[in-house]
């Protein structure tokens, strides 16, 4: 296809029929707390609401932890340690790799649930997260029998009870992130869901006992940041692993530094995205699409501060605006839908407050069509502010949803300077046609991944993570199982 | 007349099909009391020339699987393998007149190999490959590769046990391979063959040979396109001579001696170890300058 230059090219226009998904999936009016191999309550009853975030109807009234189920999931996981421990590795393996077949299975199921309860597009559910969730396990369950290889010239053995809490942008993917490698190297585990997205969580507790995961192995507790706190301030924790907010982590890292614990931080990012004249244009722009609006943009490692050379400015963000406007935003259970809905109300109006702070300080506000966004639900269209200036509000916070500030630079030492000109320093993203350019910005460039000629790439083989205030530890690949032995 | 049983004809496994020797030759295999159990197919060195053939067509297509896709395939020949536990423990039984808890155990043994070289697959290059760190700006990665097509001869006892153990480590790094039977207790193999054709397996990935080891080894040792050869408790003589062969078109080659009968083979940690794949990886060192400057 040649590369479309009019503001009116036709395909932005063209109206799709719908192409809803229609896999039903069980929800149940309640849903309860995970804890030694049995479903419950939480003991003072108390429960939130958990909705669709595209249309605000509820799904499920979900058990809110407390001090109690807190107590009872580590003691589960603590009196389950003993024996998951020293489990025969080939043993564990065995168990984690039926994880991972029955994930498969069940994929369908587990991606109309993750798009239901979170509200990203069910073509990203099922052929990015649900898929990457049972490679994880895959991947895991053959280094049970391997960890000598991982850590050379000493005995690997695992730490104790992880208390793991995790974020509501790939609910499934994070829980897999932090179960795997955890069960691969004999640790068990207390697992915290986010507070909107608590659901495919607790259905993934039901592939664990299919898969014959002893009792107490993995704890799921559903809650708020009370229930967070909770776990990962409890005396029974050996280890802590958290992704999410940047804010949060350092409560946390200063909570574990308190108690001399075992952490890994996984959060916030402003990711870098430099794009050199000598770039495939095209593709680049492909790939900026992928950085900023892939899952909304609230994506920790989004390509959130593009920086363009000046003298391809122009035609980047002519393409980037014709592309934006191709963009379908709507029902997320529709496969035709490249932009779901906003996790909660309350993301979207944090993005929101930040789209009229760009617009305030100045900078010019581009917006996805003007089709209508549907009634109810949380919706945000596409966006990209020009004439940003690095100083601005837009081009120094984490915004976390589908808002691209653009900026432009001269030479490679200044793309360079520009790019780590933030507190942050997760990921960064780099177009060029010249490989020691791309390989020059990689070495420069601090932050824990760099994508060259491509953004968003996952594999459970490759370490993700960040430098400074992305936080520390790695999740994936060698690395990352080195975090969950002693 | 009382019910005949429908004996089953025990054949090559090559390139996905399971021809009869194209030498037209078969051997009774005979149980411990002396009486025939089966026919099974004694391969010549054309069938082996055949063998070659397959898995070189299917070389490239295996080599460029993602290491996932590898994994997941030795996995599901796991599954198979478990599923076809009573069939394979008679395999060995039967033959080797070994008792029903031993025979049990290997198999038992034998799938927990298989699972665990799945989960090498897509290891191997962090354990044995990574970057370089080179004095000088240049960005240099040490990648490893498959050779290509491998030998894998397997001994004569512990037929499953040693079969598996030949083949997966050749096969989980991205060989195709050319397995070589117990010439003592072929059946299991044949068991494996079929195994192999609902696996998932691509045709031609993985060739089984029934037959002579005195005949077909060294043919495998002079064979051009045979890269990489495996021997896990070869005769001392054959073995030398398989060495001499071999290094004609400087195979890799892993010969391995087995301590004594039905023993050697059951330490894990020894048998699924990086060493085990090693030697038939390649390392291929790709250099680029890492600076403009």
């Amino acid at each position: 296809m040649s590369s479309p230059r009019s503001e009116t090219a036709p395909p932005a226009d063209w109206d799709l029929s719908p192409a809803p998904e229609t896999v039903k999936v069980r929800i149940d009016p309640e849903s309860r707390l995970y804890i030694d191999g049995a479903f419950a309550p939480a003991a003072d009853g108390r429960t939130f609401e958990t909705i669709d975030p595209a249309t605000e109807t509820p799904l499920s009234q979900v058990a809110d932890a407390g001090q109690p189920d807190i107590d009872r999931a580590v003691d589960a996981a603590r009196r389950a340690f003993k024996e998951w421990s020293r489990t025969p590795p080939i043993e564990r393996a065995k168990v984690l790799y039926r994880i991972a077949r029955r994930i498969q299975d069940r994929a369908r199921e587990l991606a109309v649930l993750e798009t239901l309860d979170g509200g990203k597009p069910i073509r990203e559910s099922r052929d990015f997260d649900v898929p990457l969730v049972a490679q994880h396990f895959f991947h895991h369950a053959g280094w049970c029998d391997k960890l000598a290889h991982a850590v050379p010239g000493r005995d690997p053995a695992p730490i104790g009870v992880c208390a793991q809490v995790i974020p509501w942008n790939f609910p499934l993917l994070m829980a897999a992130w932090k179960l795997a490698p955890a069960l691969a190297c004999g640790n068990t585990c207390v697992l915290k869901p986010a507070e909107t997205t608590p659901l495919s969580a607790l259905r993934l507790a039901e592939i664990l006992e299919e898969a014959g995961l002893p009792a107490g192995v993995v704890n799921i507790v559903t809650g708020g940041p009370d229930t967070g706190r909770l776990l990962v301030e409890h005396a029974g924790v050996d280890k802590v692993a958290f992704t999410g907010s940047t804010e949060v982590g350092k409560r946390i890292a200063a909570s574990c530094a308190a108690r001399r614990r075992k952490v890994t931080l996984e959060l916030g990012g402003k990711g870098p995205h430099v794009l050199f004249a000598d770039a495939a244009i095209d593709q680049a722009v492909e790939g900026i699409v992928a950085g900023i609006w892939f899952n909304q943009g609230q994506v920790c490692c989004a390509g959130s501060r593009l920086l363009v050379e000046e003298s391809v400015l122009e035609e980047v963000l002519e393409k980037l605006a014709w592309r934006m406007k191709s963009l379908r935003v709507g029902d997320p259970m529709d496969k035709n839908t490249d932009v779901g809905a906003i996790n909660s109300r309350k993301q979207l109006e944090t993005i929101r407050g930040y789209i009229a702070r760009g617009v305030d300080e100045g900078a010019v506000l581009h917006e996805c069509g003007d089709r209508p966004l549907p009634e109810r639900g949380f919706f945000c269209r596409p966006t990209f502010f020009s004439d940003v200036q690095p100083s601005q509000t837009i081009a120094r916070e984490e915004i976390f949803g589908p808002v691209l500030a653009v900026m432009s630079f001269r030479t490679a030492e200044e793309a360079i300077a520009r790019a780590n000109d933030t507190a942050y320093g997760l990921s960064a993203g780099v177009w060029t046609d010249k490989g020691a350019k791309a390989l020059e910005f990689a070495r420069r460039v601090k932050a824990g991944v760099v994508w060259c000629n491509g953004f968003n790439r996952f594999d459970p083989t490759a370490p993700f993570g960040g430098y400074r205030e992305s936080g520390f530890g790695r999740e994936g690949g060698v690395a990352g199982l080195r975090e969950y032995l002693a | 007349m009382s019910r005949v049983p429908v004996a089953k004809t025990c054949k090559l496994y090559i390139g996905g099909a399971y021809p009869r020797s194209e030498s037209g030759r078969s051997e009774p295999i005979l149980d411990p009391a002396g009486s025939v159990l089966a026919h099974v197919a004694r391969a010549s060195r054309k069938d082996l020339r055949d063998a070659v053939e397959a898995a070189a067509k299917a070389a490239d297509g295996w080599a460029n699987a993602t290491p996932y896709l590898r994994g997941q395939i030795l996995y599901r020949i796991a599954e198979f393998m478990e599923s076809r536990r009573e069939e394979l423990a008679d395999a060995i039984r039967s033959v080797e007149g070994s008792t029903a808890a031993a025979a049990r155990r290997e198999v038992e043994r034998s799938i927990d190999r298989m699972v665990s070289f799945a989960g090498w697959s897509d290891k191997i290059t962090s354990v044995l490959g990574g970057q370089c760190a080179v004095s000088g700006a240049n960005y240099v990665i040490a990648a490893i590769e498959p050779v290509g097509v491998a030998g894998a001869i397997a001994p004569a006892l512990p037929s499953l046990l040693g079969f598996v153990t030949a083949l997966a480590a050749p096969m989980c790094a991205g060989n195709t391979v050319l397995v070589l039977a117990s010439e003592r207790n072929p059946l299991p193999a044949v068991s494996m063959s079929e195994i192999l054709g609902v696996s998932d397996v691509p045709a031609g990935v993985v060739n089984v040979l029934t037959g002579g080891v005195a005949e077909i080894a060294p043919a495998m040792a002079s064979h051009r396109q045979i890269q990489a050869l495996g021997a896990i408790g070869l005769d001392p003589a054959l073995a030398a001579a398989v060495g001499e062969a071999s290094a004609e078109s400087l195979k890799r080659l892993r010969l391995v001696d087995l301590p004594a009968e039905r023993s050697g083979l059951e330490d894990a940690e020894r048998w699924t170890s990086i060493d085990a794949i090693a030697p038939f990886t390649e390392v291929k060192t790709i250099w680029h300058p890492s600076s403009i400057g």
